[in-house]
């Protein structure tokens, strides 16, 4: 196979499992692979009891805040008033995080498939996958996916035969981070501008076009079908660790290992394994220093902490960090913590929408300061200072940019000072940066 | 939402009820607080982005924004416990850190929300340093009356949400995005809808301003009087901006039955001739072919004469721009006669509506009492009231212009009595001349296009012996013994009130500063 690796013993291959089989990609080769009967199955049920299956299953969302998906479906109206949408979030933008990509570039039947079963179980006439503007690959391969599936009656007036109605549109983002957070998703695709909306109200009440909707993360939606297949308990039981993290996770790892990419594993994975033994681990002569579990926007954990830290939803928590999006990005004792934490800062600052004062002014300042301290001018005072800005950027605005540029400024601070004291008190060389965020 | 049951809660230890849905930004001005705010405006969609209403709700882990959270039962709201302050605070800094505290300069000082806040709860010294630089784009004019100055912008979004929401023209937007954000107008196009002048009240700082105010005077040197606009039948209630004795600006007054918060450009402009030097300041009377000045007890004694002295037909030329008191009081000068009252009003094919705001628009009628001068009997047939100024032993003025009315055909009349605050030259033609004060020189009231009685207020005094026409025509029916004098124009109004069965019960106490629609007639403003 052309995909970068072969599944490494220790991975549970579920999603990935035909990543660079060119043949799954076809609608034939997909049916030839068994797809399309967890759909046909599904709308054999009742919608209720798609929803129970997957409330059983345990599956939580993996596009960065873990909330059982579900239950998300169940807090649509039972009583439809008004049409329904699903939105799948496909614009992974998050730094580190690869892992829809190749569910797209690979299985994208897999992925009709799960938005099909989940609009038909929150009764969503329409879908609309919402992918990132620059996957222009993917968006092609989903082009062709899509419309192989309607000319086989996949979708259209009469999905699967049964006389039922299932539409997908695919939207193309134009290139804006903030396009991934569920409400900014839905305004970009009314065509207005990509900004968070306040909550209350919630996108099941009052979401795209002000109408009830759903919003699942690509992977979220691609494990239902699975689900449908091989029941929930069985998803349920795909657990190495905490209960109420069940199934398998892809981690897009990235930086300083062997061999990056993605990997499969059953929710609850130790870190240190994945790195270590799947990854290759860090290059030869270096040790690991840190690593951030979950996309950019997560606090990064010392060697210590990853070295002990579980894979899933609650392990990661009781590292003091969120397993998020699965973007696993590892430094090893070469990285400058100080370089790193300003980068992500800065990207950020530039991504943030504009609306919540604290994010527009508090992601730049704090990428001023950090360029500062490289520049070899910061002073002992603006260690307190970025954390009194983050405590301020935190918790208090519409979305969770704001917050997620904090957070890997006050743990970076907390357990790297002494790369930032080194960088303020001269003994450190100076490495000025432009300015520009 | 006065028939939603209420909800009980405590805001800063004050309990107070309020209808269920009410925002906790408005339930807390009940209770006597005003939570600091930016984005929000009564008058506009709720957009939460400014962050600046935070407000802890016990119960509640996190900060909550005042402006987009609904009062509950039960609620207890602390607006000035230490977490908020320091949420708010930290906002503050925030907007300032790019600020370029320009404020000397600025015509919003003294009327600045940043300046007034950051004073109220701000640090008193900024941590953005030492030598960062600052946002900079250049002053933009947006077209219209309106200049933008990004510099000073907080991105609140009012000028934005106006611009789409209300005027339903989005020609603005928020452009860029992070710290490089600005407030971006379509390319081709200028802020000159008719009600675009609102966006720079709207703009809670100095970042939007009226080019014609443009360092025109400080904030903190200006007097303000309730007024009614002149410039339509709408009845915009507005505040005349003085500075010793000159109108400099009118800006809209909230008057959520008539104009919620908002007037249009065209009735902005209606000032400069408030502050006219070319007026008369004392009464005149003809000797010959000569007007000369003299003591208004003269003065009321010639014209009383002139009335005593004739019989038989009469007019009225009123201007509609006249307060309904002087409208009154005219025809009762003249009541014995056979009498023609008659006005004339501007007229243009067009109304311009705000459509964000239910029955507001800039009316094709432009002056504000042409239904005061209706009710109370003037028609429009003004030409035909000319045509029969030859047949009339007096013909009383009311501050109409004489546009197109010659000297000779007043001196075709009997006997010309012109209560005016400018001598046009026909005016010359006249037998007595009485100076009045202008809108802005006196109080009076205008009935508005929906029947809404309104009460306007003396900004400034008038020049010389000029007087309100309400005085004028009251000392005139006293020397008639027809009725007056009058101490006020609320007396003049009480007179009115018992004489006219329109007017009926009303008085200047019960019609406030909003003013009341007349008991007969159909509801007028919003939601009509
Ligand atoms: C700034 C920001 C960016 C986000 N970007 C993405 C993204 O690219 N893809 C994604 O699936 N979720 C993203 N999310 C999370 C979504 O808001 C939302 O939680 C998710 O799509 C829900 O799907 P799930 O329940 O299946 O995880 C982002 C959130 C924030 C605050
Ligand atoms: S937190 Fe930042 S990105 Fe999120 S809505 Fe506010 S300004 Fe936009
Ligand atoms: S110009 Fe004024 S009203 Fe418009 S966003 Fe800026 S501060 Fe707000
Ligand atoms: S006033 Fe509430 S967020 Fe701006």
């Amino acid at each position: 196979m052309g995909y970068p690796h072969q599944p490494h013993l220790k991975e549970t291959v579920v999603l990935s499992q035909y990543f660079g089989d060119a043949e799954a990609r076809t609608y034939d080769g997909w049916v030839k692979r068994g797809g399309y009967q967890a759909l046909e199955k599904a709308l054999a049920m009742e919608p209720a009891q798609v929803i129970e299956i997957v409330k059983q299953s345990g599956l939580r969302g993996r596009g960065g805040a873990g909330f059982p998906a579900g239950v998300k479906w169940s807090f649509m109206p039972k009583e439809k008033k008004k049409p329904h949408y699903l939105c799948c979030n496909a614009d992974e933008s998050e730094p580190g995080t690869f892992k829809d990509r190749e569910i797209m570039r690979w299985t994208p039947h897999g992925l009709i498939e799960g938005c099909a079963i989940a609009q038909y179980a929150i009764q969503a006439e329409v879908t609309y996958i919402y992918v990132r503007g620059e996957f222009t690959e993917p968006l092609r391969i989903m082009e062709g996916a899509l419309a192989e599936a309607y000319r086989h009656g996949v979708l259209g007036p009469n999905a699967m035969g049964t006389g039922k109605r299932l539409d997908m549109y695919l939207h193309r983002g134009a290139g804006a981070y903030i396009c991934g957070e569920e409400t900014a998703l839905m305004s970009s695709i009314e065509g207005r501008r990509g900004n968070p909306r306040i909550r209350p109200p919630f996108p099941a009440a009052y979401g795209v076009f002000g109408m009830p909707t759903t919003i699942n993360n690509v992977e979220t939606l691609a494990s239902v079908p699975h689900i449908i297949n091989r029941g929930g308990a069985w998803y349920k039981s795909l657990s190495l660790s905490h209960p109420k993290s069940t199934g398998t996770k892809l981690f897009s790892v990235c930086g300083n290992v062997k061999r990056p990419g993605n990997y499969e594993v059953t929710m609850g994975f130790p870190l240190g394994e994945l790195i270590d033994e799947l990854c290759g681990g860090v290059p030869d002569g270096r040790t690991l220093k840190a690593c951030i579990p979950g996309g950019s926007s997560v606090p990064i954990l010392n060697r210590e902490e990853s070295e002990s830290c579980k894979l899933d939803y609650e392990g990661c928590v009781e590292q003091g960090t969120m397993l998020g999006s699965g973007g696993l990005i590892v430094f090893d004792d070469s990285a400058d913590m100080v370089y790193q934490i300003m980068r992500l800062a800065r990207f950020y600052a530039h991504e943030s929408c504009a609306q919540c004062t604290q994010c527009r002014e508090g992601t730049a300042w704090t990428v001023r300061i950090l360029q500062r301290i490289l520049a070899g001018q910061g002073e002992a005072k603006d260690l307190d200072l970025l954390l009194d800005l983050s405590e301020q950027m935190t918790g208090k605005t519409i979305c969770v940019l704001s917050d997620s540029c904090a957070a890997p400024v006050v743990s970076g601070i907390k357990k790297f000072r002494g790369e930032f004291e080194a960088y303020i008190n001269g003994t450190r060389r100076p490495r000025p940066v432009l300015v520009h965020a | 939402m006065a028939d939603q049951p209420l909800v009980r809660l405590t805001i800063e230890g004050v309990p107070v009820s309020v209808p269920q849905g009410t925002l906790v930004i408005e339930a807390a001005k009940q209770a006597g607080v005003m939570i600091p705010h930016y984005c929000y405006h009564s008058g506009l969609p709720v957009a939460g982005v400014c962050r600046m209403c935070l407000v802890e709700i016990e119960t509640t882990p996190k900060l909550q924004i005042a402006c987009a959270t609904q009062a509950a039962e039960g609620m207890v709201v602390n607006v000035l416990s230490a977490q908020a302050r320091e949420a708010r605070q930290g906002v503050l800094e925030f907007l300032l850190i790019n600020h370029p505290l320009d404020c000397p300069i600025c015509d919003q000082a003294g009327e600045c929300e940043l300046q007034d806040y950051v004073f109220q709860e701000g640090r008193s010294r900024t941590r953005y340093t030492p030598t960062y630089a600052k946002r900079f784009n250049p002053v933009e004019d947006f077209g219209g009356d309106v200049l933008y100055v990004p510099n000073r912008c907080i991105l609140c979004t009012r000028c934005v949400r106006f611009m789409e929401h209300v005027a339903e023209e989005p020609i603005l937007n928020v452009s860029e995005r992070g710290d490089r954000a600005y407030i971006g107008i379509h390319p081709d196009r200028h802020l000159d809808h008719p009600w675009a002048g609102n966006v720079v009240d709207l703009c809670p700082v100095g970042s939007l301003l009226s080019k014609d105010f443009l360092h025109k005077a400080r904030a903190w040197e200006l007097d303000k009087t309730p007024g009614v606009c002149t410039g339509c039948s709408q009845g915009c209630n507005v505040n005349l901006d003085t500075r010793t004795d000159v109108v400099v600006r009118v800006r809209p007054r909230a008057n959520l039955d008539v104009n919620q918060y908002f007037m249009c450009d065209h009735g902005r402009m209606q000032y400069r001739w408030m502050n006219r030097g070319d007026r008369i300041e004392a009464p005149l009377v003809a000797h010959g072919h000569e007007l000369a000045a003299v003591s208004w007890d003269h003065a009321f004694a010639r014209a009383a004469e002139i009335v005593r002295g004739t019989a038989g037909r009469a007019a009225v030329l009123a201007s509609p721009r006249a307060s309904t008191e002087a409208l009154f009081l005219a025809k009762r000068v003249l009541g014995r006669f056979d009498l023609t009252a008659a006005f004339r009003v501007q007229r243009v094919s067009e109304e311009a509506p705000l459509i964000g705001v239910p029955n507001l628009a800039l009316r094709s009628e432009r002056a504000p009492n042409v239904t005061g001068a209706t009710l109370l009997g003037y028609t429009e047939q003004f030409e035909v009231a000319v045509k029969a100024l030859s047949g009339s032993a007096v013909v009383l003025v009311l501050d109409d212009p004489l546009e197109g009315v010659s000297a000779d055909l007043l001196r075709a009349a009997g006997q010309v009595i012109y209560l005016g605050t400018v001598l046009p030259d026909a005016a010359r033609a006249a037998h007595v001349v009485l100076p009045i004060a202008n809108v802005a020189e006196e109080d009076g009231t205008f009935v508005n296009r929906d029947q809404r009685v309104q009460r306007y207020f003396q900004a400034k005094v008038g020049p010389g012996m000029a007087r309100p026409a309400w005085w004028v025509l009251g000392e005139l029916l006293a020397e008639l013994k027809l009725g007056g004098p009058f101490g006020s124009a609320a007396e003049a109004f009480a007179w009115m009130a018992a004489e006219e069965p329109r007017f009926g019960g009303l008085s200047y106490q019960l019609l406030g500063t909003r003013g009341m629609v007349l008991p007969a007639g159909r509801p007028a403003g919003v939601g009509a």
